[in-house]
């Protein structure tokens, strides 16, 4: 098992520029996704992990050796890939030993780690069937079979459930994070899905367009977000963004947003008058009479034990989660309140969050 | 009373509708076997059957069309035929009833081995050459792919035999007129291009990450090539092979202008088989006859890989 290093990473295709000077570190044992909508460079920077593809400039440290130029099969990397990519011109035991077969390992010991391998993956039963016959699911565990049979330093996992019906991926989120803790294999996990991305990660890498935009765990990604795309991004419904103009004092605990002060959590840089966001989570915002700001209700989602309302108010339509018990009318006016300690403040220039109390891990959300 | 009605699917075809479909393809069969059938019989007739007017179905089959084909045969007078022993074979005997002797092996032997090892060796070359670069230009970075492709494929835009004359020329030059190898050479170069543009689809349909995945394991680019792209690609190379091996089996211009004594194939060969009196035409039947034989068993050998590779790679897997 090892640590992945990745340092200034880049890529270019011609005029396009994939992956914009990527760094993050990965550690021994840990689980990493990379979270991004498509296109973002999240796959090619995984591929350029596995030395599928070669990066522009920077460096790729595994165990502090630099591998960056090494070729894919010198790296003792796994890599399970999203059409499962199983061999159909061989049956399930000889795809799990394939790896093996490449390192010229003799039949018999060959045999032993393929049947150990699918033990460890519950399907035996499965070891002298065609691939071709093979369910989605059960693929999968072929094609996981033959990343965990050769003991790599670390599994590459290019969005391995996305071909999976949704019945079936929940079931393999469960599998693989099982599976991660038993083996405590280094893991980097490409996705776009940040249900997965929540579900399964130790730390989420958030990618857009080519650039890293933070890289923490799933709590810190969704509670304290580190630019407006992540913001935007992680959350279902996503965080609202309410625009102001305003500046900031070191240490200000309130923001002035229309006629009205808001608290929030004090700030820990300066900043000048300029345009800003408040960003203020679905689950944050309270319904009072007396609310900060006013609107009507435009209409509601009824999920079970919450509804989403959207209420249309001088910023824009405001998304807010509240208890499915509470009726509310299409039209009627209602008072929104923000729970101030979990607020965020971004920069709209440049999309970045500006320091606040809710950085010092003080506050919890 | 109620009349059962059937329910029958809108996408299914009907009985009344597969029936004639299948009829129709009966008689498409039918029409285009005619001329093969009409070959064959006229294979087995006699010289004087052959020619004769109205023609006939049914006549006495007779070998004379294979003799003439394989022998040559010289005119003696019936005395010198008397003062010959008996007979050499069942072809020296149908060659005295004519006053004839067999004087010995035609060519047709020997032209027909030039076509095998022509058609079979431009085949297997243009088909290896056209994998490779298929590969190349399906899985690397070419520069000017696109006008390179176009430029392979644009050497099929005008027939082949509008270059014949400059072909001979060089030919002539360098010493290839009239060999095997420059037959080879030159029915390889105008299948390549074919077997490019195909089998680059049929590779284009290979996922590629089974070679990355082949990678990833330990193998190189050429044995991830060699070990996982050509066993998932055979239909592909199969379908393409047929093709490459059709064109060179039946090519007809280039070899009649560029090979004569030495490396002369069997198609410039049949028509000019002459008997006494003109065209001997069950000797001519004979030959395009036996001519079908490879092809048909090579396409029967590949046709399990064959019905896939003709809808070029239509199905996924």
């Amino acid at each position: 098992m090892a640590q992945i290093k990745v340092e200034a990473l880049d890529k270019s295709f011609g005029a396009f520029h994939a992956v914009k000077s990527a760094s993050f570190t990965v550690e021994n044992g840990q689980f990493l996704c990379l979270l991004g909508p498509s296109g973002c460079g999240k796959t090619t920077t995984l591929r350029m992990i596995a030395g599928l593809e070669l990066p522009t400039a920077g460096t790729i440290r595994l165990d502090g050796e630099d591998v960056t130029m090494n070729r894919a099969s010198a790296r003792d990397i796994a890599f399970v890939f999203q059409l499962f990519a199983l061999y159909p011109h061989m049956n399930v035991r000889r795809n799990i030993g394939f790896p093996l077969k490449c390192e010229g390992m003799g039949a018999a010991e060959r045999n032993r780690r393929v049947v150990e391998a699918a033990r460890i993956l519950r399907i035996s039963h499965l070891l002298d069937r065609s691939v071709s016959g093979l369910a989605g699911g059960d693929r999968q565990r072929v094609a996981l079979g033959r990343a965990i049979v050769r003991k790599p330093k670390c599994f590459l996992m290019d969005e391995p459930l996305g071909a999976l019906d949704t019945e079936m991926r929940e079931a393999m989120i469960h599998e693989l994070r099982s599976l991660h803790d038993r083996l405590g294999a280094t893991t980097v996990y490409v996705t776009h899905d940040q249900l997965e991305a929540m579900a399964m990660a130790d730390r989420i890498a958030v990618m857009n367009n080519g650039v890293v935009e933070q890289v923490a765990s799933p709590r810190d990604i969704y509670d304290r977000p580190a630019s407006l795309f992540v913001a935007d991004f992680i959350g279902s419904p996503p965080m609202n963004f309410l625009p102001f103009r305003g500046g900031l004092q070191t240490g200000a605990e309130a923001i002035r947003l229309g006629e009205r002060d808001v608290a929030i959590p004090a700030a820990r840089e300066a900043m000048a008058e300029s345009e800003l966001v408040l960003g203020v989570r679905p689950e944050h915002i309270r319904f009072t009479d007396r609310g900060m700001v006013r609107g009507e209700v435009y209409g509601t989602e009824y999920l079970g034990t919450t509804q989403i309302v959207t209420v249309a108010t001088s910023y824009g339509a405001l998304k807010a989660r509240s208890p499915s018990s509470r009726s509310f009318r299409t039209g009627e006016t209602v008072g929104l309140d923000f729970r101030p300690d979990t607020l965020s403040i971004f920069d709209k220039a440049s999309g970045r969050a500006i320091r606040t109390a809710l950085h010092e891990g003080v506050v919890h959300g | 009373m109620t009349s059962a009605t059937t329910a029958h699917s809108v996408v299914e075809p009907s009985a009344t509708t597969r029936r004639f479909a299948g009829s129709l393809v009966v008689l498409y069969a039918v029409i285009t076997m005619i001329p093969l059938v009409w070959i064959m019989l006229t294979a087995f007739k006699s010289p004087d059957d052959a020619i004769s007017y109205p023609p006939k179905v049914l006549f006495r089959p007779s070998l004379e069309g294979f003799c003439n084909l394989f022998t040559t045969r010289s005119r003696q007078t019936p005395e010198f035929i008397r003062s010959l022993g008996p007979p050499q074979g069942m072809c020296d005997s149908i060659a005295r009833d004519r006053n004839m002797v067999v004087a010995g092996p035609s060519n047709y032997v020997p032209r027909f081995i030039n076509s095998l090892i022509i058609a079979f060796g431009s085949t297997v070359l243009a088909v290896a050459l056209g994998t490779l670069s298929a590969y190349g230009f399906s899985r690397f970075r070419v520069p000017l792919k696109d006008d390179l492709l176009f430029f392979i494929l644009s050497t099929r835009m005008m027939p082949p035999i509008a270059v014949a004359i400059p072909i001979y020329l060089m030919y002539r030059t360098i010493g290839l007129s009239d060999t095997r190898l420059g037959m080879i050479l030159l029915y390889t170069s105008v299948n390549v291009s074919l077997a490019v543009w195909l089998l680059k689809g049929f590779i284009d349909e290979i996922p590629r990450e089974y070679e990355e995945a082949a990678m990833i394991d330990g193998y190189t680019r050429f044995q991830a090539f060699v070990k996982v792209v050509l066993p998932q690609a055979t239909t592909g190379i199969a379908a393409t092979a047929i093709f490459c091996l059709i064109f060179a089996w039946n090519e007809y211009a280039f070899a009649v202008l560029l090979t004569s004594g030495n490396a002369q194939t069997a198609p410039p060969f049949i028509p000019i088989i002459i008997g006494e009196g003109g065209q001997d035409w069950p000797a001519v039947a004979a030959g395009t006859t036996l001519f079908l034989v490879p092809i048909v068993v090579f396409t029967v050998l590949l046709r399990k890989h064959l019905l896939r590779g003709i809808t070029f790679g239509a199905v996924r897997k």
